[in-house]
């Protein structure tokens, strides 16, 4: 637990004689370097940050937008007794939830694969990484395209495989309406979503993966460990860490970011793909309601806060 | 065995093709709507991954010569430079000074910088609009310079940080022994041995502020002003009309080049990620 970062030898190497100069003093030196982000971080962070608690606890409006008078737990409440809000909790939880399971399961799947060297590996990297590239709203644009509820290559290919049609498995229509329909369209974001954080899981992930020495995978197969031993008894809790860390990292982005609704299903149809950033959004500035908006998008902050220090604690225990 | 050994090539090729496609897929449907015709494109039964008529070039001509899509890129372009610029002038500094010389809290502080990266843009979007609108900069790209190192500052200081840290102290000490400031030290050993933490850090800010919708949907409503994220999708979807070719071009002009960028980087990033790997890889858990 002691002074985690400290390698090697205990004792301090003797000072030099002479010290004088601001540039020698690490105190100084250090409160120097440190305070324009710790600066930039309070005005533009931390006050905004108490700004938006005040003002879910007021009653400001986007035309009164003064944060004069304070209506305690109001705004939660009546926030709570939306439809729309209970749909878009719902959904937060089942797509953060989902998003997490199937992400950690394609994040180990693809780190096994890149952790070896082959032949074109850098185009697959170039190929694998694309989805990170391309902006989040552009990508979301794309899908809408991919997902057309006419024009879909998906639809077509089922159809001409014969799985979609009059007269197949999938129903008599022509297309499927991925983003028409609550549970479709619940998986499509979960997809989507999936698809664009893969890439940034795997790399972190991966840099775990490449630091377990060589040694170990050799003894294994030595001691004649088939693969399904060798990845849930080396691979497996040495990566948990740098597991954990790219898990709650991209999952938290997730359940904090409206872009891909926004630009897909627009909660639709009714309130049934509502997620609670995207329903802070259209309360808080298309219906101007600054501060219902707001209680709304603090809601499950506090849970979030609690899961996030919890587990971060422990993956930093662990790695201590 | 040299069965077992074809049967596992097999599964990985397969494996390795299966996750290129997913993550290729959209993109290569968006390249080749991008140079389809209209009658080509609006016919349900044609196999939609050929060209039924030939391909042609007159949607992407129409986004750059048409469109506001060239000054869409130059914003995103110039906002991604500062605040690339702002962001190490910003992180570079405070993570070295958290991990060598404000002490043990310092060095401990990677959750309480994690936990502020973790503040969702949707919480901080309305008092920050106020804050913009205050200071004069709505509709003006300098309202998102300045405030998206909110989002790329504590990402890259606490990868720095943690960087910073799994430099051997002795490598420092030595050269403070032979009599150099604690500021050239900084410049002269610990910058060059974070290099590629400090190039994660700028593909990082680079891609981030990039990406951002909510800020640059809610903060500029002024077409010159706007960035590529929210300018394609507000220019090129209007009402009910979608310019399909040219939205899918816009996007695969951004995302191809920087897929191929980001990809060549592809090994510095995962060492960016490599912290703090001596202690874990001498003592790997039992």
């Amino acid at each position: 637990m002691k002074s985690g970062g400290r390698a090697g030898g205990q004792k301090e190497p003797p000072q030099a004689p002479v010290r004088i100069g601001l540039a020698d003093r690490d105190g100084a030196v250090g409160t120097i370097m440190l305070a324009p982000a710790i600066i930039y971080v309070i005005g533009l962070v931390a006050l905004p940050f108490f700004l938006a608690v005040a003002l879910s606890l007021s009653d400001a409006t986007v035309g009164n937008p003064g944060i004069h008078h304070f209506v305690g737990l109001g705004n939660f409440v009546s926030a709570v007794h939306d439809a729309a809000f209970q749909f878009a909790l719902r959904n937060s939880v089942i797509v953060t939830a989902a998003t997490l399971v199937l992400l950690t399961i394609l994040t180990i799947l693809q780190v096994e694969l890149l952790a070896r060297d082959f032949p074109g590996k850098r185009l697959a990297e170039i190929l694998l990484i694309l989805p990170w590239a391309m902006p989040v709203a552009l990508a979301a644009v794309g899908w809408l395209w991919l997902l057309d509820s006419e024009f879909s290559p998906i639809d077509w290919i089922l159809r001409a495989v014969g799985l979609l049609g009059p007269g197949t498995v999938l129903g008599p229509a022509n297309n499927l309406f991925y983003l028409g329909r609550e549970w479709l369209g619940l998986g499509a974001i979960v997809v989507i979503n999936v698809w664009r954080t893969l890439p940034l899981s795997t790399i972190i992930v991966l840099a775990g993966r490449t630091a377990i020495p060589d040694e170990l995978y050799e003894q294994a197969a030595l001691d004649g460990a088939g693969y399904f031993r060798v990845l849930f008894q080396i691979t497996l809790p040495a990566l948990a860490v740098l597991l954990i860390v790219a898990i709650l990292f991209t999952v938290l982005v997730i359940f904090g970011d409206m872009t891909v609704v926004a630009l897909t299903t627009r909660g639709g149809p009714g309130y049934t793909t509502q997620i609670l950033p995207y329903w802070a959004y259209l309360k808080g500035i298309q219906g101007g309601e600054l501060s219902e908006g707001a209680a709304v998008a603090l809601f499950l902050f506090p849970v979030l806060l609690a899961a996030a220090v919890l587990v971060l604690r422990m993956a930093y225990r662990r790695e201590e | 065995m040299r069965m077992t050994g074809l049967f596992r090539s097999i599964g990985f090729y397969t494996g390795l093709l299966l996750f290129c496609v997913f993550a290729i897929f959209p993109a290569v449907w968006m390249l080749i709507t991008a140079f389809k015709s209209n009658t080509d494109l609006y016919n349900p039964t044609n196999n939609p991954f050929l060209f039924n008529l030939p391909p042609m070039l007159s949607h992407i001509e129409f986004l750059f010569a048409q469109t506001n899509y060239p000054i869409f890129l130059w914003n995103s372009f110039l906002i991604g430079i500062i605040v690339v610029a702002i962001t190490l002038l910003l992180a570079v500094p405070a993570a070295y000074s958290l991990a060598r010389l404000m002490g043990h809290w310092g060095e401990h502080s990677s959750i309480a910088i994690f936990l502020v990266y973790l503040i969702p843009p949707t919480l901080l979007f309305i008092p920050l609009y106020e804050l913009v609108t205050e200071l004069g900069l709505a509709n003006s790209i300098w309202s998102l310079v300045l405030v998206y190192p909110t989002i790329t500052v504590p990402f890259c200081t606490w990868l720095l940080l943690s960087f910073f840290r799994s430099i051997p102290r002795d490598v420092e000490e030595a050269a403070l022994t032979d009599g150099w400031s604690r500021v050239g030290v900084f410049f002269r050993v610990a910058l060059p041995l974070a290099l590629p933490g400090i190039t994660t850090c700028v593909v990082f800010a680079f891609a981030l502020s990039l990406s951002d919708y909510i800020y640059a949907a809610v903060f500029v409503s002024a077409t010159a002003s706007r960035t590529v994220s929210a300018g394609v999708p507000t220019e090129l979807i209007r009402g009910d009309i979608y310019y399909w070719q040219e939205l899918m071009a816009a996007t695969a002009v951004v995302g191809i080049p920087l897929a191929v960028v980001y990809g060549l980087l592809f090994d510095w990033l995962v060492k960016g990620f490599q912290v703090e790997l001596p202690r874990r890889a001498a003592a790997p858990p039992a």
